[in-house]
């Protein structure tokens, strides 16, 4: 069974579509026995949707549950040291091995984390989303039973996610609107939006399927435990929103420029709206509408950066036409912002807020690790010299950020950093039939 | 620039995502492969040359998104058995790039000439991390590197080409 059409009652919902849900909570275990982690898969695969499963209930439903593992999870689980070492270098070595390479130093570094997950003893990620708050609490609490119910079974962290208000559309805690990116995957029934240069290929982001490059490439084995699986980076993003809002006051004098600072930051305003397409003035209705939002290229349309400056935060995560072999790098995103919501005209708070966020791709080396290395936190990147994303690079307030304009550029030094990196780790996360073997590991079979 | 035996200064040793990345130096970033090629196809190695020269004649910037300065290749004998050697310099460091450049080699169909070398990884278009890992064996790092133009890319000497032939059509046109 190689290749075909996509499984979708196998497949993990959170890779293919995104549950409406306005809440939810992240839990990080650790098994500390075999039989314990066994036990607490065994129950909570049933609560695990698949993308066949969501498409056809998502009405009716009210929470959706993913679960992934770490390398030293899948170990932990019974794993044999034959499979565990057919699994990619980058895998095998976790994100806080791979600092450096992600640029993940400074503040941003693993020993500052907070949230336990550069601990070894991390294992697994239970995902939940949900519909309201209620539905939350009464999965937290059947969790906290079933965990009880499981020897070995520790919970090292937790995170609450609300959507930030007004819940009309999906923004971050800077304003920004979110969920732009969305590509469509051949095969997956979803259309490619304008501006995506078509569908990607399911080898991308799922293991078992043909890739850009055309073949399958080599799967970890056995096959049942990686068919229909992915790999999931996650990046707890702290916001510090009153220290962006403090810069966009320092640089725009009216609201105006304030916006438009902010918009420059980005490469889109916090609409939606490209700059490409609405150089001057916000354009909410263009921001809103998918089938315009993403039309737009950089050779041709902003060789010089004049509307979307070269080191913007949209111009790294996705070149376009400026950069080779795009659909090798591809992504996708999920995730969902925490933390309260700091109304516009309040000073800061001091309390953390941010985004939890996963990149979901099939090599973390290849296509997040890329990103990261290359495309965020090149210094170098499009000849820039001194700069990085000024979004989510990783920022010491050495580095500046250049806007080029007629009859000069803007060059703002000492950019501060509106991100900080609380948490993180590479995971594994399985098709159903894969969680089910993992599950049964152990049991004479 | 003199560079330590082994191509790296130890105490500043930058991580890749393929292992560490050897130093930027005043002529940039070059690597120097040098690879025993399989009996009996230095024809076929040298027809490659032709090959590439062709591909650039009918696309100039196809090579355009390695960052290249310059590339170098030279087939020699040691003891009766011929090698190849593939001099690059280039912008930045090997290991940002190595995917784009695996595809760009095939694209272009220029891929077979590492599969004539000894060693060479079967599923190499598949497997980047074999890729590199041959290369990694088989590069020789240089122990003196110099720049006439130091720490310059290839971007920027265009860019500034570009620049002095615009100022010099604007002369011109004001005759």
């Amino acid at each position: 069974m190689q290749g075909g059409k996509l499984e979708f009652d196998d497949i993990q919902h959170i890779l293919l579509t995104r549950a409406p849900a306005i809440t939810g909570r992240y839990e990080f275990l650790s098994f500390r026995n075999a039989a314990g982690g066994r036990a607490w898969l065994s129950a909570i695969l049933e609560k695990v949707h698949s993308a066949a499963a969501v498409r056809a209930s998502v009405g009716k439903d009210k929470r959706w549950v993913s679960v992934a593992f770490t390398w030293n999870g899948l170990r932990a689980l019974g794993v044999d040291d034959t499979s565990l070492a057919t699994f990619p270098e980058e895998f095998k070595q976790g994100m806080v091995a791979r600092a450096e390479i992600l640029g993940d130093s400074g503040a941003n570094h693993p020993k500052n984390w907070v949230d336990n997950t550069a601990s070894p003893d991390l294992h697994a990620i239970v995902i939940l989303f949900a519909k309201d708050p209620t539905e939350r609490g009464r999965c937290q609490s059947e969790h906290k039973k079933l965990i009880a119910h499981c020897e070995g079974v520790e919970v090292l962290s937790s995170l609450d996610l609300e959507a930030v208000p007004p819940l009309a559309y999906p923004h971050d805690h800077f304003g920004y609107r979110d969920r732009l990116s969305e590509l469509a995957i051949e095969g997956s029934g979803d259309e490619p939006r304008p501006g995506f240069g078509g569908s990607v290929k399911a080898g991308e982001f799922i293991l078992g399927y043909p890739d850009e490059e055309g073949s399958i490439p080599p799967l970890p084995r056995p096959e049942v435990l990686s068919r229909n699986g992915s790999y999931m980076a996650y990046r707890r993003l702290q916001e510090h929103v009153g220290a962006f809002r403090d810069f966009l006051r320092q640089h725009g004098e009216t609201p105006e420029q304030q916006e438009l600072v902010a918009a420059k930051l980005m490469g889109r305003w916090r609409s939606g709206a490209p700059l490409v397409l609405a150089p001057h003035k916000d354009d909410p209705e263009l921001g809103a509408d998918m089938q315009r939002t993403n039309n737009f290229n950089y050779k041709e349309m902003d060789p010089h950066g004049y509307a979307v400056p070269l080191g913007a935060h949209i111009r790294r995560m996705n070149p376009r036409d400026t950069a080779a072999n795009m659909n090798r790098r591809r992504m996708i995103r999920r995730g969902a912002p925490y933390g309260p919501h700091l109304p516009e005209g309040t000073p800061e708070d001091g309390k953390e807020r941010g985004i939890a966020a996963f990149v979901i791709c099939a090599s973390l080396v290849r296509q997040f690790e890329f990103a990261q290395n290359v495309w965020i936190n090149d210094k170098n990147f499009h000849e820039l010299g001194n700069e990085r994303d000024p979004i989510i690079g990783n920022q010491d307030g050495t580095l500046e950020y250049k806007i080029p304009m007629r009859p000069i550029r803007k060059k703002i030094t000492g950019l501060p950093a509106f991100t900080t990196l609380r948490g993180g780790a590479y995971f594994f996360l399985p098709g159903l039939k894969a969680l089910r073997y993992l599950a049964s590991l152990g049991t004479p079979r | 620039m003199a560079i330590p035996k082994g191509g790296f200064f130890a105490d500043k040793v930058e991580q890749g995502r393929y292992g560490p990345i050897f130093p930027k130096t005043p002529a940039c970033y070059g690597f120097t492969i040098i690879a025993k090629i399989k009996p009996g196809s230095e024809e076929t190695v040298r027809s490659y040359g032709k090959k590439i020269e062709e591909t650039i004649a009918g696309l100039p910037e196809a090579l355009e998104v390695l960052q290249l300065h310059y590339l170098r290749w030279v087939l020699f004998d040691i003891n009766k058995e011929t090698y190849f050697m593939y001099q690059g310099i280039f912008d930045t460091d090997f290991d940002k790039y190595t995917e784009d450049a695996v595809a760009l080699f095939s694209k272009y169909g220029i891929n077979t000439v590492f599969e004539n070398l000894e060693g060479f990884p079967e599923d190499w278009k598949t497997n980047a991390p074999a890729f590199v890992k041959f290369v990694r064996e088989h590069q020789c790092p240089s122990f003196l590197e110099y720049g006439e133009y130091p720490y310059v890319s290839a971007r920027e000497i265009k860019k500034a080409l570009k620049l002095k032939a615009a100022f010099s059509d604007a002369l011109d046109q004001m005759q």
